[in-house]
C-alpha cells in the first residue's frame, strides 16, 4: 500500500509530455498558463497521435516558457518569432504538427505581422494564445490586449487605447478554426485544442487567463480563485457568434465558444496545386524537404 | 557527399552574381529559401522562385526580413538546407534571429549583397560597410564566418562553401557580396554534380534519451539532433547547457559563449581562406575583399612596373580575421595597406593584429561606386617613401 503510493507520487500524471526534469516550473501559483499546458497535455493524449511527431513553439514572454516544459521537439525561439520559426519548421516538415504557444503581446504586438500573414497563406499549424491583458515576464506592462481603463506598470492612470478583439483579427485574416476560451473551461478547451490541431490549416486558440501576481494585482482583481470566480460568472459561451461582436471591455461579459470552423487549402495545398496546373507532371507534389512526399 | 545532379545546372553560363548565388544554393542541395525583396539582392529570390518548383524546394516571399531569417532557422531544425538573402535595411532586421541562429547553432546561409548605408542610403550602389555589422551585428559575444565573393563565378562557388560550413560547424554562415558582384555578369562555369563536394548534415548516432543538441563533444561540433525521431529535445535562445536546457547564472554563461566563440577559433586554421600573389619577399602588401580585391589589380601592375616589391591577399573569408597571418606579415613587410569600400571596418582588425610592428594604410570611400586604382597606386607610392 505505501509502495503503492510511493509510485503514485512519482509519476506524474503528465510525465510523458512534460520535462519532469525540469519541474519546478517558473510560473506563479494560480497562473492561467499551467492549465492551459495541462489541456494541451491532455487534448494530445486524447488524440492518441504519434508525440515523435509534434513540435511546439514557443517565443518569449511567461507564457513563451511552454516550450521549454513539453517533453516534444521544442524550440524557445526570439519575442514574436514563434510564428515564422514555426513556419518554417512546418514547410520543412509538413508531416509534423506544430504548435506555437506563447502570449499575447509575442504573438499579437511584436509578432502581429507574423500572425495576420501565416493567417492569411493557412498555413497548417496551430496557434494558442494565452491572453493575460498584460505583459508578464517584463513586469506587467500595457499590452495591444490590455482592456480600455485597465491599469498596468506602463498605464499607470488606465489604459486609453482601443485593444485588439483577437478572434475577429484571426478570421479576418484567414484562420479556418477560431475559438476563444477561459482557462477555466478546461474541459471545453481541451476540446477546442483537440479540434484546432485535428484542423488542416490555421487554426488559432485564444485563452482567456488569469495573471494574478500583475494584470490581476495591479487592477486588485483579487486572487487566483476570485479571477476564476470572475470567468464563471460572465463568460457567456455563443458557438459561431461573430467575431465582430465579441470585444472584451474591462471586467466585462467574455464571449467564449467556437466562431470559424471553415474548410479551405492550406498554403502548401496551393503551392502544389498550382504548381501542378503550370508543370503538369514535370512537377512532383511537395511533401516535405526531406522526401516525405504525401499521396 | 556529392551534389543531387538534378539540382546542378551543368554548363558554361552568362550570369550576374546574384543569379549566381541562387544557383549555387540550389547546387548545394537548399531547399527552403525565404526572404523579402530588397535592391540589389532580389534577383537571387526571383531566380530561386523561379527555379524551385522542378527541383524539390519551396521559396516564400516572407512578410519581412524578421520573419525571413526566422524561417529559415525552423526550417533548418526540420531538416532542410535552408537561405535567405537581403541587403542594408534587411540586414539590420535579420540580426536579431541572427543570433538566435548563432545560439541555437543552426546551420544556414545569409547572403547579403552590399549597398551604400546607412539607413536607406544607396539602394542601387555599392558598398561594402556592413562588414563590421557582419561581424558584430546581433547583440552578444560571438564568432561568424563570413566569405566574400569577387565575382558571379565565385558567388556560386562560395555560397556552397558557405552551406559546407555552415553544416559543419552548426551555424549561419554569411556570403557578403555586393551590388557591384551582385549586378555584374561574366561567365560562370557550373561544373557536373560529381565534382562539387557537399558537405552532409551531421546527425547524432546516439538514440534518443541518450543524446543532448549541445554534447560537449571534444571539437565543439556538436551532432545535430533530428526533429521528429523521438529525441524531444529542446533548444531555447537563453543561455543553456549541453541539454539544452535554460540555466541562468555566470557558469553556464561562461560555457555557452566560450563554446559558440571556441568553436570558429579553434578552427581558424580550416576556415580561414586567403589567396595570396607575390607576398613572399613582399615590402608593400595589399589586403582586399570582394569586388575591391579586383580593382585593386591595375594599382598593383602599375606599382610592380615601378620595380615595388608588391603583393597581395584576397581575403575570401573575411571573418575570422586571418590574425595569424597579418602578426606574421606584420614582421616582415614595410607595410600592409587595406583597401575596401568603407571608412575603415576591417581595416581597424588589421591595423590591430599589426600592433606598430610595420606601416598600416587604409584606401576607402563610402561607397557608391568601386575604387579608383589611381587612389589605390597613391598609397602604395606613398607607403614605400
Ligand atoms: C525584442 C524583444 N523586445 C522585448 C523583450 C522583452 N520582453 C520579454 S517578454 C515580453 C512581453 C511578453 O508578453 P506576453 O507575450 O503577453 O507574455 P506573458 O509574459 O504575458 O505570458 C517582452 C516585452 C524581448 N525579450 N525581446
Ligand atoms: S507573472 Fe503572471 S503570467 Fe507570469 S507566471 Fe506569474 S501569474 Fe503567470
Ligand atoms: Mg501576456
Amino acid at each position: 500500500m505505501i509502495t503503492e503510493v510511493a509510485q503514485q507520487k512519482q509519476e506524474h500524471p503528465m510525465e510523458k509530455l512534460l520535462r519532469m526534469d525540469r519541474i519546478p516550473h517558473i510560473w506563479c501559483p494560480t497562473c492561467g498558463i499551467g492549465t492551459t499546458v495541462t489541456a494541451l497535455a491532455v487534448a494530445l493524449e486524447q488524440l492518441e497521435l504519434d508525440l515523435d511527431n509534434v513540435a511546439v513553439v514557443s517565443g518569449i514572454g511567461c507564457t513563451g516558457r511552454v516550450a521549454g516544459y513539453m517533453k516534444l521537439d521544442s524550440f524557445h525561439t526570439t519575442h514574436g518569432r514563434a510564428i515564422p520559426f514555426a513556419f518554417g519548421l512546418h514547410v520543412a516538415r509538413p508531416d509534423m504538427k506544430v504548435i506555437v504557444f506563447s502570449g499575447d503581446g509575442d504573438l499579437i504586438s511584436i509578432g502581429g505581422n507574423h500572425f495576420i500573414h501565416t493567417a492569411r497563406r493557412n498555413v497548417d499549424i496551430t496557434v494558442i494564445c494565452v491572453n493575460n491583458f498584460i505583459y508578464a515576464m517584463t513586469g506587467g506592462q500595457v499590452a495591444p490586449t490590455t482592456p480600455l481603463t485597465a491599469k498596468s506598470s506602463t498605464s499607470p492612470y488606465g489604459n486609453y487605447e482601443h485593444p485588439f478583439n483577437l478572434p475577429l483579427l484571426a478570421a479576418s485574416s484567414g484562420a479556418v478554426y477560431v475559438a476563444r476560451w477561459t482557462a477555466l473551461h478546461i474541459r471545453r478547451l481541451t476540446t477546442a485544442f483537440k479540434e484546432a490541431i485535428s484542423k488542416r490549416g490555421f487554426s488559432f486558440v485564444e485563452v482567456i487567463a488569469p495573471c494574478s501576481t500583475l494584470y490581476a494585482r495591479l487592477n486588485k482583481l483579487g486572487d487566483g480563485l476570485d479571477l476564476m470566480k470572475f470567468y464563471h460568472d460572465n463568460s457567456i459561451i455563443k458557438h459561431g457568434a461573430d467575431p465582430k461582436d465579441i470585444d472584451i471591455e474591462y471586467q466585462s461579459k467574455i464571449t467564449v465558444g467556437k466562431f470559424v470552423d471553415i474548410e479551405k487549402p492550406t498554403f502548401l495545398d496551393c503551392l502544389n496545386n498550382r504548381n501542378k496546373e503550370v508543370f503538369g507532371d514535370k512537377y512532383k507534389i511537395y511533401g516535405g524537404g526531406n522526401g516525405h512526399n504525401r499521396d | 557527399m556529392k551534389a543531387d545532379p538534378k539540382n546542378v545546372l551543368v554548363g558554361s553560363h552568362y550570369l550576374d552574381g546574384n543569379h549566381a548565388c541562387a544557383e549555387g544554393a540550389i547546387a548545394a542541395g537548399c531547399k527552403f529559401f525565404g526572404g523579402y525583396p530588397i535592391t540589389p539582392s532580389t534577383e537571387i529570390a526571383e531566380r530561386v522562385s523561379r527555379r524551385f518548383p522542378l527541383v524539390g524546394g519551396v521559396f516564400v516571399q516572407m512578410e519581412d526580413e524578421l520573419a525571413s531569417m526566422g524561417a529559415i532557422l525552423g526550417a533548418a531544425w526540420g531538416g532542410v538546407k535552408s537561405m535567405t538573402c537581403t541587403s542594408g535595411p534587411g540586414f539590420s532586421l535579420m540580426m536579431e534571429n541572427f543570433g538566435l541562429g548563432i545560439m541555437l547553432e543552426t546551420p544556414c546561409v545569409l547572403v547579403n549583397v552590399q549597398r551604400g548605408g546607412p539607413s536607406t542610403g544607396l539602394p542601387t550602389l555599392p558598398g561594402q560597410a556592413d562588414m563590421m555589422q557582419a561581424r558584430w551585428g546581433s547583440h552578444g559575444d560571438y564568432e561568424v564566418i563570413a566569405l566574400a565573393p569577387d565575382s558571379p563565378q565565385e558567388s556560386f562557388e562560395l555560397v556552397i562553401h558557405a552551406f559546407n560550413l555552415s553544416e559543419k560547424y552548426r551555424m549561419p554562415v554569411l556570403v557578403m557580396t555586393d551590388e557591384c558582384v551582385g549586378h555584374m555578369t561574366e561567365k560562370v562555369i557550373i561544373p557536373p554534380a560529381e565534382e562539387i563536394e557537399l558537405v552532409e548534415r551531421n546527425y547524432t548516432d546516439k538514440k534518443p534519451g541518450e543524446a543532448w543538441p549541445y554534447e560537449d563533444t571534444k571539437n565543439l561540433l556538436s551532432p545535430l539532433l533530428p526533429v521528429g525521431k523521438g529525441y524531444k529535445f529542446h533548444v531555447t535562445g537563453l543561455t543553456h547547457d549541453q541539454r539544452g536546457y535554460p540555466i541562468i547564472n555566470d557558469e553556464a554563461q561562461e560555457w555557452n559563449v566560450r563554446r559558440l566563440i571556441d568553436k570558429v577559433t579553434k578552427n581558424v586554421d580550416d576556415i580561414v581562406w586567403l589567396e595570396e600573389k607575390d607576398v613572399e619577399g613582399a615590402e608593400i602588401v595589399v589586403m582586399a575583399y570582394g569586388i575591391t580585391s579586383r580593382v585593386v589589380q591595375p594599382a598593383i601592375a602599375k606599382a610592380k612596373k615601378d620595380g615595388i616589391k608588391i603583393g597581395m591577399i584576397k581575403m575570401v573569408t573575411v571573418w575570422p580575421f586571418p590574425e595569424k597571418r597579418v602578426k606574421e606579415l606584420a614582421d616582415k613587410v614595410k607595410a600592409l595597406i587595406m583597401v575596401e569600400m568603407n571608412y575603415g571596418q576591417v581595416f581597424l582588425e588589421m591595423d590591430r593584429c599589426v600592433a606598430g610592428k610595420c606601416q598600416t594604410y587604409f584606401v576607402g570611400h563610402a561607397g557608391g561606386t568601386v575604387h579608383n586604382p589611381e587612389d589605390v597606386y597613391k598609397t602604395i607610392k606613398e607607403a614605400v617613401k
